[in-house]
């Protein structure tokens, strides 16, 4: 509440000045952000509170009271089978660091060539890939399972990267800011310097797309990290599993085994670590491209 | 114009390059001085230290786990994989509901031919007629076995001087004394998420859901046995002195660690679970053979068990029985199973000396093994249809509403429905159903 009374301190501002836009801020609009940050951020404490308990403390002391045994459960989870679950976050950290990357580029390449480049059947190829927005990628996993196993390619790393690689949503989004940041001009005036078109597109029009890249960058290193469906369905070789289909496997180990609740809670939280400082890093590009598309 | 397809060009050729080399990585076999690499889709705890010891004895036939997140999971992606026609392992640990279902979408190789004829004495007639489904064909070799057992907390029958039940009636009376003496107490649950818990037991009334006749397969879910298990548990529920939540749920983990879930009818494997879910209750439980439906002739059922089959995309079938022959009927692979894998060996001959000690979960009763050695000779016979899937998830369904409606009518009306949709499912895909 004392966040609140803050404003009532400060000098008076003159109506109508320009640097008086700023709103009086209110209670309504605060209380409904508080709640929609608590909303967001109790299941992650909670987390942070089961990740300290040990197994018997999990299901018996209070939900959100700590305990000591963070460590203790890294330890056990570094222990399990031989340091897999570091494997898996190294999987999902390759899975997603190098899918996101490869598909960046793709989507900025082909991006560009359909926002600056006139050929036939371009309104054909950008209808289908705003068709392709539509479909959500878990409808496309078994078709992708088949078409995998008729080159005998399942199981194996290429499977869970290479149908990663091609987002259609990152295409369309490349196009628009394309569109909005490469002048024509500027790719006229390299042709005309001698340059080629891919130098013309790697050293002048990527640059000028690179807030709205990072975008693309982070809208499908997130989707890769989290993605479960697909790993799931091509692979059987747990030493190649991300690490949701990893934490996924302890808890359903079937009846005759018992379900690894505070290595999973652990696991999770470590999980979720790398992508928070991913977002901490690079969000600044992030507002800087959010408030360029403000004024488009 | 003709420089944008330039550019398409090289990305084209990047992908294919990067598929190119993707292909090339499997290794390819062929070579005969190479040593045989199998691969092998389990999912008990630890096998692959078990398959360590093989490894390390055979340098020619090297074997990996590619552990499975459980029994379910497993026969899905091998289906899927059968009918892709590549991506299956060499070898599978597939239960033995799960063999008709494999056997019918030809996913399991017939290794009779291959197997050594002295590997069917290590088995009993049950355990071996459900990995050949009674005719002449060879599936899988047995791995384990999962008699039922009935798990109670010595401390609180001793508290409330109750006796261990022997048969149903009695395992009622004191279900009701344990809720009477503390509400939030009950001496077990029926769980509409564990179809396998509720085989075992209408196993044990003498229920065989399947029937082979010739070539036509007959469902006998709605008979007397499975009637009399589900009235029952309906009338327990019904009365509210069992508790009527799934096993295998948060909740239920902290009815175990907190007491309030007194007893378990689980099977031989529980140690295991009850170790990792409740470490803290260690030494408070111990185990007893099944409350009897007639004391003078006592049955138990199975939950759980597994057999280790070959596949039929598996190019080394020979080595892959050799392997699976040791594992199973070595003395020193199945003393290894038992020890390090946690599972009751369907060879218990082969693991007398690992079965003299007990879990250490279960420190408190020394003849842990004896008991369970008694109760597995007890089993009682059982079919296995090509749909057990079908009828489990139609348990999970019709079985839900009726824990939701907690009368003993709604149990039965699920039987009645479990076994329409089983001969449904069986009619719709082109079996002979009498």
């Amino acid at each position: 509440m004392t966040t609140f009374s803050i404003p009532r301190t400060r000098p008076r501002r003159t109506r109508g000045s320009v640097d008086s836009i700023r709103v009086k801020p209110s209670f309504v609009s605060t209380g409904i952000l508080l709640i929609g940050a608590i909303y967001c951020l109790f299941p992650v404490f909670w987390v942070v509170m089961a990740a300290s308990k040990n197994s018997s403390e999990l299901f018996s002391t209070f939900t959100l009271m700590p305990s000591t045994h963070l460590w203790d459960n890294i330890v056990e989870l570094t222990q399990y089978r031989g340091g897999l679950y570091w494997r898996w976050v190294l999987n999902t950290a390759l899975y997603a660091g190098i899918g996101a990357l490869a598909s960046t580029w793709i989507s900025a390449i082909s991006g560009y060539v359909l926002a600056k480049f006139e050929f036939p059947g371009k309104k054909a190829v950008f209808s289908v890939l705003l068709m392709g927005v539509l479909v959500p990628g878990v409808i496309l996993a078994i078709p992708q399972y088949f078409l995998f196993a008729s080159v005998g390619m399942t199981n194996t790393f290429w499977s869970v990267l290479l149908p990663q690689i091609i987002s259609p949503y990152g295409i369309y989004l490349a196009r628009i800011y394309a569109a909005a940041s490469v002048p024509t001009d500027v790719i006229e005036a390299a042709r005309t310097e001698g340059a080629g078109e891919l130098r013309i597109f790697n050293r002048i029009a990527l640059p000028m797309m690179a807030p709205g890249l990072v975008t693309i960058f982070l809208f499908q290193f997130v989707a890769v990290w989290n993605n479960f469906m697909l790993p799931y369905i091509m692979l059987g070789n747990d030493a190649l599993y991300p690490v949701t289909v990893g934490l996924s496997g302890l808890l359903n180990q079937g009846a005759t085994a018992p379900a690894m609740y505070t290595l999973v809670i652990t696991g999770a939280l470590l999980s979720i670590i790398p992508l928070v400082i991913l977002f901490l890093v690079l969000q600044r590009y992030w507002k800087v491209d959010l408030a360029a598309g403000a004024v488009k | 114009m003709r420089t944008s397809f330039r550019v398409g060009a090289v990305a084209m050729a990047a992908a294919a390059a990067l598929l190119m080399s993707g292909c090339s990585s499997p290794a390819a076999g062929g070579d005969t001085s190479a040593p045989v690499s199998l691969s092998y889709w389990a999912w008990a705890p630890n096998l692959d230290k078990v398959v360590d010891v093989w490894n390390k004895a055979h340098p020619e036939i090297q074997v990996t786990v590619q552990k499975q997140d459980g029994g379910d999971p497993a026969i899905t992606k091998l289906l899927t994989a059968i009918k892709a026609g590549s991506g299956a392992p060499d070898l599978i640990q597939a239960e033995y509901q799960k063999i008709p279902t494999l056997v019918a979408a030809d996913a399991l190789a017939d290794i009779s031919g291959t197997v050594g004829s002295d590997v069917k004495s290590a088995f009993t007639d049950g355990v071996w007629n459900s990995v050949t489904l009674g005719g002449d064909a060879l599936y899988a070799l047995p791995q384990d076995t999962g008699p039922m057992m009935f798990y109670y907390r010595a401390d609180v029958f001793e508290k409330l001087g109750l006796t261990v039940p022997t048969t149903w009636d009695e395992y009622a009376a004191d279900a009701r004394a344990i809720h009477a003496a503390n509400p939030a107490d009950y001496l077990g649950t029926f769980s509409s998420s564990d179809a396998g818990w509720f085989t075992g037991m209408a196993q044990q009334a003498g229920a065989s859901w399947w029937g082979i006749d010739g070539d036509a397969w007959s469902v006998n879910v709605d008979k007397t046995p499975t009637q009399k298990v589900a009235a029952y548990w309906g009338g327990l529920v019904e009365e509210g002195v069992i508790d009527n939540k799934p096993m295998y749920t948060p909740a239920w983990n902290a009815g175990l660690n907190t007491g309030t879930q007194v007893g378990w009818l689980s099977a031989v494997w529980a140690p295991g679970v009850l170790a990792g879910n409740a470490a803290d209750t260690a030494g408070l439980w111990k185990a007893a053979p099944m409350p009897q439906w007639d004391a003078s002739a006592p049955a138990t059922g199975n939950w759980g068990g597994s057999s280790t089959g070959v596949t039929t995309q598996s190019t080394h079938t020979k080595e892959a029985v050799k392997f699976a022959t040791w594992l199973n009927t070595d003395p020193a692979a199945v003393a290894a199973l038992v020890s390090t894998a946690n599972i009751y060996p369907a060879d218990a001959a082969a693991a007398q000396s690992a079965l003299t000690t007990a879990p250490a979960f279960f420190s408190n009763q020394p003849d842990f093994y004896k008991v369970a050695a008694d109760v597995a000779k007890t089993v009682s016979p059982f079919t296995y249809g090509p749909n057990v899937n079908v009828a489990y998830s139609a348990y999970n369904d019709e079985f839900a509403k009726a824990a939701d409606a907690k009368t003993k009518s709604a149990f039965l009306a699920a039987v009645t429905n479990m076994q329409k949709i089983t001969t449904d499912d069986l009619t719709k895909s082109g079996f002979t159903v009498k």
